[in-house]
């Protein structure tokens, strides 16, 4: 053990200083806006771009000098880092406060209180308020659905199946499942139901197809839940000679239900929005329709759809208006469910 | 209880099965069973419905660039579509998994961890927003912003074929619906990355902090090496959206049917576009078309999905045998 | 090759929390310095203070002065990653990198800063390193077989491979044998009497025999009481702290009347 070749004992390592970032971040700054006095590059979002390309470049270059090549690249590692965060969060905030300045604009109690019934492309006004009634009423019904399906396969898996073969194969298929574009679920619904059976287009045709992409929500959903209640409390139920049915529903769906809650609401949050299977398995109405069995019945994503598709002005404006209405749709489901979670202790990341 | 021992679960006692544990077990599997048959029944309508559109379809189903399955003699075939699909697709994951990568890293290592859990719920809220108002921001708000990136890149780049426009027009094209699904797979990419980075062992990262590694040589040595797999099937998970995003691509896109490289150009079409912009006006035979090129969107959707997930589970197993 | 460490007046927190309080303690290089004590009174801080990886932990802090071998190692000019990479450490539970071979593991430290070594120089270096462990002889014919293939005592040995390949100064070891059982111990400890020839060596034991066999100075540390800080009660040679120790409360936890 003596001749090693590493040499040891720098402790000593040039730092940057801790300014060197936002000085370097000026200096980028100064140098786009001159460029582009003289650059083909320009505007603000051209300006942008420049400016964080000559802060990578000259950060990293600053870094390496002093620092030398490992901290140089850690430091550009960072900063990329971070700077995807930032770049995630550029859509999210611009779609949201675009929705609410432009949908903010048009949304009234007339707006949530009036269908579309005789209001022309070109005309004003109209409303929101035959399609809210059909949202609610396809989620309700895809809800009634999807959720004994989903609860009772959760149980399987988890009291039942446990390493069993068949249970593993439902585990896999269910999380296939959740990768399914929602499409295919209208054109399933479309093929089984409306041509293979002869049922019409209606609210309950597009329910039976958001139950097919709320399902494997809820399994997963639900399937955690379980899992996290303490097989102590299972035994306790057993050791009292309680029979396993009977544990299952008063003790172990019990404990967790407040995070079964939380996974459901947040399934309907996520069909709420879903407009493609609709398409395919509804008809777009423009009046109120309480019966979803029959006749056409609208929805706030279909609704949406149909007024940017008329492209006129007063169209465009209910279609932000509606886009807003379902953001705050969503919002409440989100809402709701995390408040339930909060409240009941099944906090969920 | 009446009878001593009759409440011991079946399994300890198989002798002794009440017939309430009888029906609800068999419920239960039954419901689990559902979400198998549910699959195969999706593949088997999709089958049998297509038929009659591929029947009577006279030109070549996957080469044709033609959709005109209602005209006598009918037409049609998936070639355009599935160009359109997977050029929008495969540009969108290169904008979507190297972000979403990068997203994933900030909250599992360099993000504080009191704020962590905050800042993943945000972006978590990304995958919140519905199709359709991706679709109606990509169109109103973002599609005009697009224009001025894609005249540069066609000035600067124009040499690659893909940047060169020859029209001078730069909405409606592949390009900016290849952007906005970049926007609308990225949160799926990165909470599954996410999950994947949370469960590299602590003791590793100690290791090759204690060896003297930087942050970054940390997560080369300890963290990228073990969290390979998982991030493969977070981009396959990502691509899987991308491939059956319906709505959004519908809005933006001009719906022509077309093989185009020139991605700036108006133009091009995917399997889901097609079918919601088509469905409405389709008559027996097209809707049967369009069934039929479902059922290849399904498939390939499924192959993606079936890798992606058999990856996460090897790696589930691997992690409980741990 | 080996250093000193001089200790003043470190205090260790976690936030507001004060963890160790107020150590002053020299630990000689070519000797083995044992850190004793019941649990939860600081010793595995203190010594990842030692190697400043007390700071990866968020929200944490540090006051005192840490001289290796004169040189601040907290100073503003130092790097932490150069003071790592001087102060090796192995832990509790043998980690080496699950997606690495042996070979691998040991190198991986050194292609960190020397990423150009020419092939057989590597192989030469993580040779001598796996020598250096005892352990050359159970992998020579497996090197490109998973480290995580190993057994427990060899996966720790590894790890300590690992450690010195990159020619540190000082050995940190956390409890190295917790998790082991007495045969791989034993072997670890007859490595660590080897390794004291070239290393400076501080190691965390809750074993007071093996403080006893292994050690030349024993520090032991003590906690006042739940939430209270842990503190340097005495350091003393070794044979002196288990034949004479100058407090009762080191008295009373060698002898096995609490901890
Ligand atoms: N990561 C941490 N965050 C907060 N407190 C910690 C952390 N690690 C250890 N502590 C606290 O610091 C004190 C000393 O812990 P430790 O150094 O692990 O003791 P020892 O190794 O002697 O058992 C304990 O009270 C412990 O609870
Ligand atoms: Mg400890």
């Amino acid at each position: 053990m003596t001749t090693l070749t590493l040499a040891t004992g720098h402790l000593q390592g040039r730092r940057l200083p801790r300014a060197a970032a936002p000085a370097t971040a000026l200096v980028a700054a100064a140098l786009a806006v001159l460029l582009g006095q003289i650059s083909p590059v320009s505007g603000v979002a051209g300006t942008t771009c420049v400016a964080v390309v000559l802060f990578f470049a000259g950060y990293t270059a600053l870094s390496f000098a002093v620092e030398g090549s490992r901290h140089a690249i850690d430091r550009l590692a960072s900063t990329l880092i971070y700077a995807s965060f930032l770049a995630a969060l550029v859509p999210l905030v611009w779609i949201l406060s675009t929705v609410l300045v432009r949908g903010g604009r048009v949304l009234s109690a007339g707006f949530l209180g009036h269908s579309m019934r005789g209001i022309g492309a070109d005309a004003t006004g109209g409303g929101v308020y035959h399609a809210l009634v059909g949202t609610i009423e396809q989620v309700l019904l895809a809800t009634v659905i999807a959720v004994p399906i989903g609860v009772l396969t959760a149980i399987y898996l988890v009291e039942y199946g446990r390493h069993s073969k068949l249970s593993k194969a439902i585990g896999f298929f269910v999380d296939v499942m959740t990768g399914v574009p929602s499409i295919i679920a209208g054109l399933f619904v479309y093929s089984a139901f409306i041509v293979s059976l002869g049922f019409q287009r209606t609210g309950l045709a597009g329910a039976l197809a958001l139950s097919i992409l709320m399902i494997p929500v809820v399994v997963r959903s639900t399937e955690e839940m379980l899992k996290i209640v303490p097989s102590e409390l299972r035994e306790a139920a057993y050791a009292l000679g309680v029979p396993k049915w009977r544990t299952i529903l008063r003790v172990v769906i019990p404990t967790a239900i407040g995070g079964i809650t939380t996974g459901v609401m947040l399934a309907i949050a996520r069909i709420s929005g879903e407009t493609a299977p609709l398409l395919l398995t509804t008809f777009l109405s423009q009046s109120i329709n309480f019966n979803p069995t029959s006749g056409p019945q609208a929805s706030i994503p279909t609704f949406v759809w149909d007024q940017i598709g008329s492209a006129t002005h007063p169209a465009l404006d209910r279609a932000w208006a509606g886009a807003l209405v379902l953001i705050l749709f969503v919002a409440v489901l989100y809402t709701t469910a995390r408040l339930i979670a909060w409240v009941t202790g099944g906090a969920r990341r | 209880m009446t009878k001593l021992g009759a409440g011991v679960p079946d399994s300890i006692q198989g002798s002794v099965v009440r017939r309430g544990d009888l029906v609800f077990r068999r419920l239960a599997k039954g419901a689990g069973l559902a979400v198998l048959v549910v699959l195969a029944a999706i593949a088997g309508f999709l089958v049998w419905r297509s038929v009659p559109g591929l029947r009577a379809n006279t030109a070549n189903f996957l080469t044709s660039t033609a959709w005109f399955p209602d005209q006598s003699p009918s037409r049609f075939g998936i070639a355009a579509i599935a160009f359109g699909t997977v050029v929008t697709a495969a540009l969108a994951l290169l904008i979507a998994v190297p972000i979403g990568f990068g997203v994933a890293l900030f909250i599992a290592f360099y993000a504080p961890p009191k704020l962590a859990t905050a800042l993943g719920f945000i972006v978590d809220l990304l995958a919140a927003v519905p199709s359709i108002i991706f679709g109606l921001w990509g169109l109103q708000v973002l599609m005009p912003h697009l224009g001025g990136l894609q005249r540069w890149l066609n000035d600067h780049l124009g040499f690659i074929p893909i940047f060169h426009n020859s029209l001078g027009i730069y909405t409606k094209s592949l390009f900016v619906a290849a952007v906005v699904l970049g926007v609308m797979v990225l949160p799926t990419v990165s909470a599954i990355s996410r999950e994947i980075f949370l469960k590299v062992p602590h003791s590793n990262v100690e290791a090759a902090l204690a060896l003297g590694a930087t942050r970054w040589e940390t997560m080369r040595m300890a963290v990228l090496p073990f969290s390979r797999p998982g991030m493969i099937s977070a981009a396959m998970l990502g691509l899987g959206r991308a491939l059956g995003e319906t709505i959004a691509v519908a809005l933006i896109l001009s719906a022509l049917n077309v093989v185009n490289w020139h991605v700036t150009e108006p133009g091009g079409n995917t399997f889901a576009a097609n079918i919601a912009l088509g469905w409405n006006e389709a008559g027996p035979i097209g809707l049967s078309a369009l069934i039929a090129s479902g059922l290849v969107l399904f498939v390939l959707t499924l192959v993606v999905n079936v890798v992606a997930r058999s990856i996460i589970w090897r790696r589930a197993e691997f992690h409980e045998g741990l | 090759m080996a250093k000193r460490i001089d200790i003043t007046n470190v205090s260790s927190y976690y936030g507001k929390f004060e963890a160790v309080s107020d150590v002053s303690l020299r630990i000689e290089p070519n000797a083995v310095t044992a850190f004793i004590g019941p649990s939860g009174c600081g010793k595995s801080t203190l010594l990842r203070t030692l190697n400043r990886m007390h700071e990866v932990v968020p929200g944490t802090s540090v006051t005192g002065e840490i001289l290796l071998d004169g040189e601040n190692i907290y100073d503003d000019t130092v790097d932490p990653v150069n003071v790592r990479r001087t102060i090796g450490m192995v832990f509790q539970r043998p980690n080496p990198f699950p997606t690495m071979s042996i070979y691998e593991n040991v190198a991986a430290g050194i292609r960190l800063d020397a990423r150009r070594m020419p092939k057989s120089e590597l192989d030469g270096l993580v040779e001598r390193s796996l020598q250096a462990a005892n352990l050359w002889n159970e992998v020579k014919d497996r090197l490109k077989k998973p480290g995580a293939s190993l057994s427990g005592g060899q996966q720790q040995r590894l790890c300590i491979a690992r450690a010195i390949a990159v020619e540190p100064a000082v050995l940190l070891m956390d409890e190295p044998c917790s998790s082991l059982d007495p045969i791989s111990t034993l072997a670890i400890e007859d490595l660590i009497d080897e390794l004291k020839n070239n290393y400076t060596i501080v190691i965390v034991t809750h074993n007071m025999q093996q403080a006893a066999r292994v050690s030349d100075t024993t520090a032991f540390f003590n906690l006042a009481g739940i939430g209270q800080p842990g503190r340097l009660i005495e350091s003393a040679p070794t044979a002196l702290i288990f034949s004479t120790p100058g407090q009762k409360a080191t008295e009373d936890y060698i002898s096995g009347r609490f901890g």
